[in-house]
């Protein structure tokens, strides 16, 4: 009892029971299943399989670092890593067994003494607290009676019904497959199996964390981008069928999965070169920096040279799908940095920032279309409506400024919520379908032609979004420090004192808004050339969340941050066709894991990471 | 300032029947008070008597609902607190109110505010006049460092500072806008005996040197004495007396204000 008791055995029960809640979780909302579609190497593992064991691999090695703190010895982290791949296995086996047709009766069993446990449980609590034994009879009763009623009519659902899938949609013989290794038949098999793997996962987590630094980096660089390019095996293939020849192609790949041969050539490599990099890795960096300003420079303008040439030459690298990815993922970037002018620079969190992209895409949309509803039939092009785009969403956006000046924090946040809804709302209205449609938006809008050719290929299109995008960078790196940057910061550090010292924080609240809707306006028009089609049903609060949380993920006011934060929040949902079912989901778990764990975002600028270190408003610092 | 007051070219600021009311209670009451230009002058009074009430009031904070204040002979009840700095006052705060995530350096940019002229469209641009304004604030930024004692420290976030330099910091911000007049609220709060002296030097090497006219909240009798040219008792939002500080000192009114009620407390805590 002193064991269960002590903190060691409460982590690693906590820490195992949660592995095993996110297993069954994830099975019960049918991602692994769906993962399963995805094989990361070719007959070998799936992207499903690789959750399983990811599971209780990561949680047995944050568990060795939580009991090396706590002063544990390693046979108890190896134990304790055992114990979590047990704990993991547990409860996914019990629901494997509920759901076989020789074990249902365990089921009923369960549900029937659920009620009768869960009413002792507590009447015990209450004698052992001295209760009066009537008291404790009539609460045991009522509970009983209580939980009995909910789970009563669970089981008879499940007689009527026949299994558990009439609840739970997702347990089914799909997901059965894939927790029992292809073992379905033969259950006993199938849970052995599964559990062996988990617990065999849980331990190879513990013995990761017990290597010494050099080889556990580099096993992790080697796992991290086998599994990264297994999984994106498609994205990977279309990549290199542009650059590679067709041949060595197929003995890379079986259609989009890695080869059994290519993984482990690819794991070994990735292994080798991480292992130079953590043995050697310092020493570079160092040498690096021991370099003179004036060479430091001219590697810093090579550095860029090759940056630029790449960013040009990309499209024409990664061939046509994914060139339609990068012009999804810059038109999120431009949002990115538009948005990041109202949150990051001015501290102004604005949640409508959908408007500005409706209000763009549709001004293009009904300036150029050649349908119906285009009001000039292509007199106006693209180059000609984009400015105008651009001077409409800014206008938008200084209306709906202007009653929210005064508001400030989570009532602004609020407020702009609503207009973005209201935007919606006047899209899909009948009140506006003569001009722009209703529900069925606006069709045949043109592409744009550029010397003569038309730009109707993502590969082309990309570079306008670039364009834009670094436009739009240099126009918020100039104004970051310039005065209005530093107007800007004041108000979002202290608005009433910002006032004080002589700011008109109207004006310069109204700038940060206005010039965050230009870019929405641009990011909207792009968006409607691109897609050729504008309808209500692309601007949806989505949308503003989508770019808000790309900003969060990425680090609110870092710049790198945000492109960085496009390629995960749209790039991967749109590469794993498997993700985006889950996409929200994943998302509100993504976000959640970074306000925990890095609040500051993957890139963060510098002053986020300084206000999230120290508390965000230490007013009296102790004097030294 | 256009129109120059005629009648009280020697008071800088002042006030008729200011009042300001929070929801019944009365704040200021019918307040009455000017301070000369040019002199180190003092708000004292027992707490809660509506000091710091007070310089919000002047400083826009609050719009005050009775009265009219004149600052420079010009009216400036109801205008906004920018306009108000632009007019020429800027204050500190009693819990110091720094842009904690800015630099030293970039505070006293931000201070310099009432007197830029360039514009996003000049910054976006790069114009020549912009860069000029930008380096032409650097630099004034880093002589007010010096002067307020912080070189060196321009490029540390103001969180960073220690209380004492985060105050001479505040103050610094305040100068950075040349203001005729500066409300520094309780400058020697928390300070100990050898940086309030600091403090006070300094205070008097602001006046003599740059000639700015300045009021202070204090609560060190010690400070406020020694300094002063001119003080204001409030008491409940009134103003209970006004002067020289000698004739303060005896002035039976703040006795029994003061020590009224400290003898009070000391008979209930025997």
């Amino acid at each position: 009892m002193d064991l269960l008791r002590s903190q060691t055995s409460k982590t690693v029960l906590v820490l195992g029971s949660l592995s095993g809640a996110f297993i069954l979780f994830t099975g019960a909302v049918g991602m692994i299943a769906a993962f399963h579609e995805r094989e990361v190497v070719d007959r070998f593992i799936s992207l499903g399989q690789l959750l399983l064991m990811i599971a209780p691999f990561v949680t047995g090695y944050y568990a060795a670092g939580k009991l090396r703190a706590l002063g544990e010895a390693w046979p108890v982290l190896l134990i304790g890593g055992v114990v979590i791949g047990f704990m993991t296995a547990i409860p996914t086996v019990i629901l494997l067994l509920f759901n076989s047709d020789e074990f249902r009766f365990l089921l009923d069993l369960t549900l029937r003494l659920i009620p009768f446990i869960a009413a002792s449980i507590v009447a015990w609590r209450m004698h052992r607290a001295g209760n009066e034994t009537q008291t404790v009879i009539g609460v045991w009763l009522l509970i009983a009676v209580l939980v009995g009623i909910v789970t009563f009519s669970f089981a008879l659902i499940f007689e009527i019904k026949g299994d558990l899938r009439s609840v739970l949609v997702n347990i089914n013989r799909d997901w059965v497959e894939v927790v029992t290794f292809d073992n379905r038949k033969d259950l006993a098999r199938g849970i052995g199996t599964f559990g062996l793997i988990s617990v065999a996962s849980g331990f190879a987590g513990t013995i990761l964390y017990l290597m010494p630094t050099v080889p556990r980096r580099a096993l992790i660089y080697g796992l991290g981008v086998t599994v990264l390019i297994g999984a994106f095996g498609e994205t990977a293939r279309l990549i290199l069928q542009e650059n590679v020849e067709r041949d060595t192609l197929r003995e890379i790949f079986r259609r989009d999965t890695l080869r059994q041969n290519a993984a482990l050539t690819l794991f070994i490599i990735s292994t080798v070169a991480g292992f130079l990099w953590a043995m050697y890795g310092k020493r570079a960096r160092a040498s690096f920096s021991n370099i003179d300003v004036s060479q430091r420079r001219s590697l810093n303008i090579i550095g860029l040279a090759v940056f630029v040439v790449f960013m040009l030459a990309l499209p024409w690298l990664i061939g046509r799908t994914l060139s339609d990815v990068a012009v999804t993922i810059g038109i999120f970037v431009l949002m990115g940095l538009g948005l990041n002018i109202a949150i990051g620079l001015a501290g102004l969190l604005d949640l409508g920032y959908l408007t500005n992209y409706a209000v763009g895409a549709y001004m293009l949309a009904v300036l150029t279309s050649i349908g119906p509803l285009g009001l000039f039939k292509g007199t106006f092009t693209f180059w000609m409506v984009i400015p105008l785009a651009l001077l409409a969403a800014m206008f938008a956006g200084f209306i709906f400024a202007v009653p929210v000046l005064r508001m400030r924090g989570d009532y602004l946040a609020i407020a702009t919520l609503g207009f973005g809804e209201i935007i919606g709302k006047l899209a899909i209205s009948d009140w506006l379908k003569p001009l722009i449609g209703g529900a069925q938006g606006v069709q045949a809008i043109p592409k744009p032609i550029f010397l003569g050719t038309e730009m109707k290929n993502p590969e082309e299109l990309y570079y306008i979004v670039l364009v834009a995008s670094l436009v739009c960078l240099f126009v918020s790196i100039r104004l970051n420090n310039s005065r209005t940057g530093r107007q800007w910061m004041a108000i979002r550090e202290d608005e009433d004192v910002a006032t004080a010292m002589g700011i008109d924080t109207a004006r310069a609240k109204l700038l940060a808004f206005t010039l965050s809707a230009a870019t929405g306006g641009v990011a909207g028009a792009i968006f409607a050339a691109k897609v050729g089609t504008v309808f209500p049903n692309s601007f949806t609060v989505f949308v503003s969340i989508n770019v808000l949380s790309l900003i969060i993920v990425g680090g609110i006011a870092s710049n790198p941050g945000i492109v960085v934060g496009a390629i995960v929040l749209i790039g991967m949902p749109e590469l794993l066709r498997e993700f985006s079912d889950f996409r929200f989901l994943l998302y509100g778990a993504l976000l959640i894991l970074m306000m925990i764990k890095r609040p500051q975002g993957l890139i963060p600028s510098k002053i986020v990471t300084h206000e999230v270190r120290t508390g965000v408003k230490p007013k009296l610092a102790v004097a030294d | 300032m256009a129109e120059k007051g005629k009648p009280n070219q020697s008071r800088i600021l002042e006030a008729k029947g200011m009042t300001k009311r929070f929801e019944g209670l009365v704040a200021v009451d019918s307040l009455d008070f000017y301070i000369p230009a040019g002199a180190i002058a003092s708000i004292i009074g027992p707490n809660g008597a509506g000091k710091t009430t007070f310089f919000n009031c002047i400083t826009g904070f609050y719009e005050i609902d009775d009265g009219e204040i004149l600052f420079d002979g010009a009216q400036i009840n109801g205008r906004s607190p920018d306009q108000i700095a632009r007019a020429g006052i800027s204050r500190t705060y009693q819990n110091i109110r720094l842009f904690n995530n800015m630099s030293a350096i970039e505070n006293i940019m931000v201070g310099q505010e009432p007197h830029l002229q360039s514009t996003w469209i000049g910054a976006i641009l790069g114009l020549p006049s912009t860069r000029q304004e930008d380096e032409l604030t650097e630099d004034r930024a880093r002589e007010l460092l010096h002067f307020v004692g912080l070189e060196g420290k321009g490029d540390m976030l103001s969180m960073n500072l220690s209380y004492g330099d985060q105050r001479r910091l505040e103050i610094g911000r305040a100068l950075a806008s040349q203001p005729k007049l500066i409300l520094l609220d309780e400058p020697t709060a928390g300070m100990n005996p050898r940086e309030t002296i600091e403090t006070t030097d300094f205070i008097r090497r602001l006046r003599d040197e740059i000639g700015i006219t300045i009021v202070l909240i204090e609560h060190d009798m010690r400070v406020v004495m020694d300094i002063s040219e001119h003080i204001t008792v409030l008491d409940y939002g009134r103003k209970i007396a006004e002067g020289l500080p000698a004739d303060i000192q005896t002035n039976s009114d703040v006795i029994e204000a003061y020590l009224g009620r400290g003898a009070a407390a000391a008979t209930l805590e025997n």
